[in-house]
C-alpha cells in the first residue's frame, strides 16, 4: 500500500482526474495537489495525486513497479 | 552505472576499515525493503554493512490491539468494514478479515474515496474504513472525514491507525535500538512532510539521514552518500531523490492532516507506546471516529505468541532468527504482519533472502 504509481493525467474536471500508469487507466483525486493540470505525470498514491514527477523518473518507477509485480 | 556501483563499493570497503566494526543502516520503507531483495543489493555489500528494516511498513507496524479491534467491528451486522488490501489477511483474535469474517461484512478499497462511495452507496450500514499508513495516506483520509463532514454522510466513520514515521525513529533510537548508524529516509513519506523533516534525528541523535528513491542507483548512492559520512565523522541530512522531494513537502496535504488530525499518543508493534506518533481526529469530527462511535478504548494488544516481528521491526534480530520464520509462519499461511504484507521485511527474507527455509 506504499506503493506511489507515476501516472498522467489524460482527464480532468475539478479535482477529478483519471490517469493513465503503463496503458492502465484508473480515477485519482488532485485535491492535495493544487497546481496538477490536463497532462501533468503525478505520483499516485492510495487514489490521491501527491507531487509531480518527471519523465526520467516516472519510466524508472515504471520499471521497478514491473519488477515488484512479478515478486508479487 | 556499473562504475558508479563499483564506486559506492569503495566508499562501503573505506567506511568498515575507519571504522574498524559493523555499520548498521536502516531503512524505514516497505517499498525500499522490497527494492533492496528484489535487486540484490545486500549481495554488494561488504559483510560489516549490515541492512536493517525500520517499522517501514504500514501492515506491520500496525499493534494487535488494532487488529482485533477491526476483527471486533466487522463481526458486527450494522458495519462494512473497508480496508486497504494488505489487512485482510493479518492475523488477530479469532482469525483475520480474509477468512473468519463474513465476506459481505468485508469490502477491499484502494483509496479513501472508494470507502466514502460505499458508505453513500450503503446508507442501512455503517461504514468503518480501516485507515492505516503514515503521513502518505492520511491526507487522503482527511480529504474523504472533510467530504463526509460537508455533505452530512453519517455512516461513514474511520478506525485511525495513522502515524508519524519521525517519532517512531526517534522512539527507536532512545530506547529499543541504540546501535542504528544512519538512516535511509523513506521516499514517499518526504514527499509529504518534506526531507526537512528528517532534521530532528540528525540534530537530536547526531545520525545521518539520506532520503533515497527506489530504484536500485537510488538506494545505492544513497548508502554511499551514508557511508562518505560515517568515514568524515559527519551526520548531516542529504536528500538525493530531489526529483520528486522538497525540503518542505506537499504544504496542501500537511495542511489538510493539520486540519482534520491531532498528534496523540498510541500503540507500534515492538515499540510499544510512543508519545505523539499516531493521528487522531480533532475533537469536532469525533462523529467520524469509530472508537468514539462504539464506545471502544483501544489497548495494546497481545502479540502472537511465538511471534518475534517485533523484534525484526526495531532491527534487533533478523527474521530467521524467529522461530516461526519458514516454518510455521510462510507467506501463504502467515503468523505475523511482517510476512502478510507484500511490502513485511520477513516475507521478502522468505522470497530472497539468502538463509530461507522454503518448505
Amino acid at each position: 500500500m506504499c506503493l506511489a504509481i507515476p501516472a498522467r493525467i489524460v482527464e480532468l474536471e475539478a479535482d477529478n482526474a483519471v490517469v493513465d500508469a503503463m496503458g492502465n487507466r484508473f480515477k485519482a483525486k488532485t485535491t492535495l495537489l493544487d497546481k496538477a493540470k490536463l497532462g501533468d505525470l503525478v505520483l499516485v498514491h492510495a487514489g490521491f495525486a501527491i507531487s509531480l514527477v518527471d519523465e526520467e523518473e516516472a519510466k524508472k518507477t515504471w520499471q521497478l513497479i514491473a519488477e515488484v509485480n512479478d515478486y508479487a | 552505472m556499473l562504475e558508479r556501483i563499483y564506486k559506492a563499493q569503495k566508499l562501503f570497503d573505506t567506511a568498515c576499515e575507519t571504522l574498524g566494526r559493523q555499520i548498521n543502516v536502516m531503512e524505514v520503507c516497505g517499498t525500499h525493503t522490497v527494492s533492496i531483495f528484489r535487486n540484490g543489493i545486500r549481495t554488494t555489500l561488504p559483510a560489516g554493512l549490515k541492512l536493517l528494516s525500520g517499522p517501514g511498513c504500514p501492515v506491520c507496524v500496525t499493534d494487535q490491539g488494532y487488529i482485533d479491534i477491526v476483527l471486533q467491528l466487522a463481526g458486527r451486522d450494522d458495519c462494512l468494514i473497508a480496508t486497504y488490501g494488505d489487512m485482510i489477511r493479518v492475523p488477530g483474535k479469532g482469525g483475520c478479515l480474509e477468512r473468519n469474517q463474513p465476506a459481505s461484512n468485508v469490502r477491499i478499497v484502494l483509496s479513501s474515496e472508494d470507502a466514502l462511495q460505499l458508505a453513500k452507496d450503503n446508507p442501512d450500514k455503517i461504514v468503518v474504513f480501516v485507515a492505516v499508513g503514515f503521513e502518505t495516506t492520511a491526507p487522503a483520509t482527511a480529504v474523504a472525514v472533510k467530504e463526509a463532514d460537508e455533505s452530512n454522510i453519517d455512516n461513514f466513520c474511520i478506525l485511525s491507525g495513522h502515524k508519524l514515521v519521525v517519532p517512531a525513529m526517534a522512539a527507536l533510537l532512545a530506547e529499543k535500538n541504540n546501535n542504528i548508524d544512519a538512516f535511509l529516509c523513506p521516499g514517499h513519506v518526504s514527499v509529504v512532510i518534506g526531507s526537512g523533516a528528517f532534521a530532528e534525528i540528525v540534530e537530536r541523535f547526531s545520525r545521518p539521514c539520506v532520503v533515497a528513491g527506489f530504484e536500485p542507483m537510488q538506494i545505492i548512492e544513497g548508502l554511499a552518500e551514508i557511508c562518505r559520512q560515517l568515514v568524515d565523522g559527519r551526520a548531516e541530512l542529504k536528500s538525493i531523490y530531489t526529483a520528486v522531494v522538497t525540503e518542505q513537502g506537499n504544504r496542501t496535504a500537511q495542511k489538510i492532516i493539520a486540519d482534520y488530525f491531532e498528534p496523540a499518543d498510541g500503540y507500534w508493534r515492538g515499540l510499544g507506546m510512543i508519545e505523539k506518533s499516531t493521528l487522531k481526529l480533532k475533537d469536532k469530527y469525533s462523529r467520524f471516529d469509530a472508537l468514539e462511535r462504539f464506545g471502544i478504548i483501544e489497548t495494546p494488544g497481545e502479540d502472537i505468541s511465538g511471534c518475534r516481528c517485533g523484534e525484526v521491526l526495531c532491527g534487533l534480530i533478523e527474521p530467521t532468527e524467529c522461530g516461526l520464520f519458514g516454518e510455521s509462519c510462510t507467506p501463504r499461511e502467515p503468523v505475523g504482519p511482517c510476512m502478510v504484507s507484500s511490502e513485511g521485511v520477513c516475507a521478502a527474507w522468505f522470497k530472497y533472502g539468502p538463509e530461507k527455509k522454503h518448505k
